[in-house]
């Protein structure tokens, strides 16, 4: 009872007009924000920290909250219009949100990104305010063995219901696994990988650099070789009509993606190394193992669209929960929001919930009242990013090869890496050609430095005994599952040869 | 299609291998105290391509693959006219960063790719070739604190016009 009174006051609080009115300005700067390729919440948090000193510290962090929410729900926009996930965050978003575009059902896409990101904010923001601070110790207990069998377990989805070569997925799993290694051991701190000892590498390769490249340059090149370049517009269209038609679509085909997502998204983002980036992905590749028909995934599913997105925008929450009881961010915008705090005068930690209620539940109103607006705004904005893609192709292709290479700039304020981009651009165009899947690079490329380190720190805790995933129970669920999930193409071969020999047999 | 999956398999087999050497300037075992050195995550997983490499070997020898058992080119004259045409055209925006800036080369770019690959009518193409790098100036300069390359010092004219408008 207490906590609904306490939450009434926030919602007070953040229904106030200048709340209100900071609420909209940060979820539509969020929102063109996160569509840019290359900028993602952590920019727009960080560039806009200095502007909230002018008003107090409540308003501020309202205002930064907007801007992560729209900026999560603006991830989703350039992964769906233009094929290059606006922020990592977003990268599961291109598998479904691409093809539907292309199939002339971009206005699909973009409602069921839309309503499942409002979802699965709305249902963290429940778990949030119901579960906050022992749900923060539950995600403590997820230590190094955990996490890397939870990493293996998105890796395994690929191989077991990708449906594509298996030694190619496997293959472009640990390629994109080795680039993630570039740069320095994170352990010793020695260079490591430094290929042809060009000095670029030393900073690792960026996954946006090889998203970009991929989704981007390798996508487009692609596009203009396959269809000679005789695109002239894409079949989208926008009416009230079509959006009502969208959203019952939506919830027919979405819901199962958008509760595993809510959910799923919700524990991952409070692992404090993991975030909105591996709950969208696991998220998918759950959706995709427990959806009705797996091959549909990648070709244009909306349960594809709505299991990622409900997950960033569940995971974001979730990413602030260990931030505010513990003072442990959950991932980079939730590192910058601390900073923020810690300049305002305000401890996150256990005592903040004693000490500041008023601002922790200013702040969790903010989320339910940004959360609405952010949906409505993103839902008013779909005819213009709708017409963005009825462009000539002719002028749409010079513009995401342009904003490709600024966003591969802005990543890391490289000339080295725009090339690299280009590189892998124009590799990922023949590995296609080859039938190489590559989304499970661009995958592991994001889950590479939390792998890793998960799977050092384990074999060390253990003196080298691999048994350690298979000890611990959260961890040895989650490694059954994985180990399973990549016999199962085994499994199947196996099934189908005995299904074919019998076959056979009868025939005889 | 079938000479082009083998020799892909043979390149990423050589880059495999490559990297498997790179990993060894690290630690590839297991150290006792530490853990397991630095170039045994990329080593073994760097091995574990170069065994896919040859399973995909194996697949194209048995003709199994689609791409294995396809008589198509992998480009033919058309696709070659393509890839030299808009990635060369890349390659040379990319190339002019360094000389005439980001916004210099996304201009150019913008407007062979418009006027010479679209066939655009000029005013159209000169438009958007112009618009479009004023438009990120702003937006990444102005309002996003991100500078990008200015390339020589002959373009300093044109951008201090542009930053005191901003400033």
């Amino acid at each position: 009872m207490e906590i609904l009174q306490l939450l009434g006051h926030g919602l007070v609080l953040a229904l106030q007009p200048i709340n209100i009115a900071l609420i909209i300005a940060g979820v539509t700067v969020g929102l063109f924000i996160g569509a840019m390729p290359g900028l993602g919440s952590v920019n727009g948090v960080a560039i806009l920290l200095p502007i909230t000193f002018l008003v107090p510290p409540d308003s501020a962090i309202i205002f930064l909250a907007a801007i992560y929410y729209g900026a999560m729900y603006g991830g989703a926009i350039s992964s769906i219009t233009l094929g290059i996930p606006g922020a990592s965050t977003a990268v599961a978003t291109t598998f479904d949100g691409r093809p539907l575009a292309l199939k002339g059902r971009a206005s699909l896409a973009l409602v069921s990104a839309a309503i499942a990101s409002f979802v699965g904010g709305t249902v963290s923001i429940i778990l949030f305010t119901a579960f906050a601070p022992p749900l923060a110790h539950v995600a403590l207990n997820f230590g190094p063995p955990e996490i890397f069998a939870l990493m293996l377990l998105a890796f395994a989805t690929f191989v077991g219901l990708g449906g594509d070569d298996i030694p190619k997925t496997i293959l472009s799993i640990c390629l994109g696994l080795v680039f993630a290694a570039v740069g320095f051991d994170q352990i010793s701190g020695a260079p490591r990988l430094v290929f042809f000892d060009i000095s670029g590498f030393l900073h690792g390769i960026n996954f946006l650099v090889l998203a970009i490249g991929v989704y981007g340059i390798g996508e487009m090149l692609w596009t203009i070789d396959t269809t000679r370049g005789k695109i002239t517009t894409t079949e989208a269209k926008i009416s009230v009509a079509g959006v009502v038609a969208d959203t019952k679509e939506y919830a027919r085909e979405g819901w199962r993606g958008t509760t595993i997502g809510s959910f799923l998204g919700f524990f991952v983002g409070m692992l404090p190394a993991a975030g909105a980036t591996p709950g969208s992905l696991m998220s998918y590749g759950v959706a995709k193992m427990l959806g009705k028909d797996p091959s549909s995934y990648g070709k244009g599913n909306p349960d594809g669209v709505a299991a990622p997105e409900s997950a960033n925008n569940s995971a974001s929450t979730g990413a602030m929960l260990p931030m505010l009881t513990l003072g442990i961010p959950g991932s980079p915008t939730t590192a910058i929001l601390l900073g923020g705090m810690v300049i305002w005068g305000l401890t996150p930690g256990p005592r903040l919930f004693a000490d500041q209620p008023e601002f922790v539940w200013g702040l969790i109103g903010s989320f339910y009242v940004s959360n609405f607006f952010a949906l409505i705004i993103n839902l008013s904005f779909i005819p213009l990013f709708i017409w963005m893609l009825r462009m000539p192709f002719t002028i749409l292709a010079p513009l995401i090869f342009v904003l490709s290479i600024v966003g591969g700039y802005a990543a890391t304020n490289d000339m080295h890496d725009v090339w690299l981009m280009l590189i892998f651009g124009l590799g990922a165009f023949f590995l296609r050609k080859f039938d190489y899947p590559l989304a499970p690079a661009v995958l592991a490329i994001v889950l590479g430095p939390i792998a890793e380190p998960t799977l050092r720190q384990s074999l060390l805790l253990s003196s080298g005994d691999p048994m350690i995933f298979f000890s611990r129970p959260i961890a040895a669920v989650t490694m059954v599952c994985a180990i399973i999930l990549i016999l199962l193409p085994l499994f199947k071969m196996i099934y189908d040869r005995s299904r074919g020999k019998s076959a056979k047999t009868g025939n005889v | 299609m079938r000479l082009g999956e083998i020799v892909t398999a043979g390149v990423l087999a050589l880059l495999s291998i490559y990297m498997m050497w790179k990993s060894t300037e690290l630690d590839i075992g297991y150290i006792r105290g530490s853990g397991p050195g630095g170039g045994a995550w990329p080593f073994w997983l760097s091995a574990i391509m170069l065994l896919c490499c040859i399973m995909i070997a194996i697949n194209w020898a048995r003709r199994t693959s689609p791409p294995s058992q396809s008589t198509e080119p992998v480009l033919d004259a058309e696709g070659r006219k393509m890839l030299i045409q808009v990635g060369g055209g890349l390659l040379v925006f990319i190339g002019l960063v360094g000389f005439i800036s980001m916004y210099g080369a996304m201009m150019l770019f913008l407007f062979y790719y418009l006027w010479f690959l679209g066939r655009h009518k000029l005013w159209l193409s000169l438009l958007i070739a112009i618009g479009v790098p004023i438009l990120f100036f702003f937006f990444f300069e102005g309002l996003m604190r991100i500078t990008l390359p200015k390339g020589m010092s002959f373009t300093d004219p044109f951008f201090n016009v542009l930053y005191e408008i901003i400033y």
